[in-house]
């Protein structure tokens, strides 16, 4: 038994020897792990995903993290790192344009034209950090157009990213909050509570660009991710979660 | 020199941590010495488990602390409950809230040194108090408590510094409200995320000399008084 066992552990670990290391958005978390199973299924290659804020990323591959490909919440990012020569000039591109939603986790809380913003009546309101969180800042804009900033500010808790201003809401801590629709979204509907999905006039496109970094120069699996994600199987999983090409 | 444009949210920050440690080691060591007095007495089974509870955030993760405090304290949590039931409203992205979740994860720091205090004392000065006819509540202020002092200072130090260096508790539960639940550590992390190394080195550079010279008087202190 074990001998014929160890031959094959060996044969499946040189079948998935190509590993491509993906840092991912939080927002993205949910459909990259889709695409991560779909890709091993179709390549044999296996994309190891790590998640979090695109700001921790950055420093983290400017000081040498093993990263191959960055899956980022913007397009500056990006731009920065191959401005940096820590990514490959030219191998930038919009892989999704993310929609914020405000959301509750309590049905009908939220109406479908967002008036739950001005009528008032909750306690908290999550965002992420505008700061640091491409999403915290479309809030931000949409707030500002729709002139409720000043009514609303005092009511904010900021996540560190939008997974942690998802969790806030979730968990029933804040009544409501914006997150990507993303996070709210399955199948092309919302998986649970309420939403308005916020129009796209309200604030900058959030345009979310892949690139390869220069750790991944070269390599076929982090090649292979990359055009797998361009391709309409996976351009259908990302539109599925509310995202726009 | 970096500059400094955001001095105000930074000192607003600084003043915050200030008032929560101090708070927390007040709360602390009122709550802390009849435990640690209990724990260092009794012969009762339950001083295995209740010194392992007082134990656990020494070896939780704060964001196993954090997350469990969030659903605690959250609408359909237990203590949320209570809290709201009692007309206090919900606790987490409130200062009382953090101040109720350092009081949980600094509690080791300080009732394990007046514990060890406590026990060092031994049975002799308080049998020898009872034998002058003290009451035990007076043996208590008058004998023990003085002699327990080095375990006081350590308690307090510790617990003070600790509640400072706080961070996924309060990443987990404060929401980031600047004058409110925006401390030190979490200032740090923005300023870090946001790539403002200039600022972030301010603060964690302070944080370093702050903990530096914190340890270098209890040791000192606790050091001359062993000899």
């Amino acid at each position: 038994m074990r001998r014929l066992f160890i031959p094959l552990l060996f044969a499946a670990c040189t079948a998935h020897a190509d590993e491509v290391q993906v840092a991912v958005a939080a927002n993205f978390t949910a459909p990259a792990k889709l695409l991560a199973a779909a890709f091993a299924k179709e390549s044999g290659h296996k994309a190891q995903l790590s998640f979090g804020g695109t700001g921790k990323f950055y420093a983290q591959i400017r000081n040498g993290a093993p990263f191959d490909v960055l899956l980022a919440a913007d397009d500056t990012t990006p731009a920065r790192l191959e401005a940096e020569g820590a990514a490959v000039a030219g191998s930038r591109y919009t892989y999704a344009v993310g929609r914020l939603a405000l959301w509750s986790a309590q049905p009908g809380y939220v109406d479908d034209r967002g008036a739950v913003l001005a009528r008032g009546g909750f306690k908290h309101l999550a965002i992420a950090n505008p700061k640091l969180a491409p999403y915290g800042a479309a809030a931000i804009e949409a707030l500002t157009a729709l002139k409720l900033l000043d009514a609303v500010q005092a009511r904010f808790v900021r996540g560190e990213n939008i997974a942690q201003a998802h969790q806030f809401v979730a968990s029933g801590n804040a009544e409501l909050g914006f997150v990507a629709l993303s996070q709210v979204m399955q199948d092309g509907r919302l998986a649970a509570g309420s939403a308005w999905i916020v129009p796209a006039r309200l604030h900058q496109a959030i345009r979310q660009d892949a690139v390869l970094l220069a750790k991944g120069r070269g390599k076929p699996a982090a090649e292979a991710w990359l055009n797998y994600l361009k391709g309409n199987a996976a351009q259908a999983i990302i539109k599925s979660f509310g995202y726009e090409i | 020199m970096p500059s400094l444009p955001n001095l105000t949210a930074d000192l607003g920050a600084v003043w915050l941590t200030f008032r929560l440690a101090t708070v927390t080691t007040v709360l602390l060591l009122l709550i802390g010495t009849p435990i640690a007095w209990w724990l260092a007495r009794t012969r009762s089974w339950w001083k295995g488990p209740v010194g392992a509870v007082v134990a656990l955030p020494i070896v939780l993760p704060p964001t196993v602390i954090g997350f469990y405090l969030l659903l605690l304290m959250g609408p359909d949590g237990a203590v949320g409950r209570f809290t709201a039931w009692a007309g206090i409203g919900l606790l987490p992205f409130t200062f009382w809230g953090l101040v109720v979740a350092s009081v949980f994860y600094s509690m080791p720091f300080v009732v394990q040194p007046i514990q060890n205090a406590f026990e060092a004392i031994g049975e002799r000065p308080l049998e020898a108090a009872a034998t002058l006819r003290a009451a035990p509540l007076d043996a208590f202020f008058s004998v023990a408590l003085p002699l327990a002092k080095p375990g006081f200072l350590t308690a307090t130090i510790l617990g003070f510094a600790h509640t400072v260096g706080e961070f996924g508790v309060v990443l987990m539960i404060g929401g980031n409200i600047p004058d409110k639940t925006r401390v030190v550590s979490v200032q740090i992390y923005d300023h870090v995320e946001a790539l403002e190394y200039a600022q972030a080195h301010w603060l964690a550079g302070g944080m370093v000399v702050f903990s530096f010279l914190v340890l270098l008087a209890l040791y000192t202190l606790t050091g001359r008084k062993a000899r």
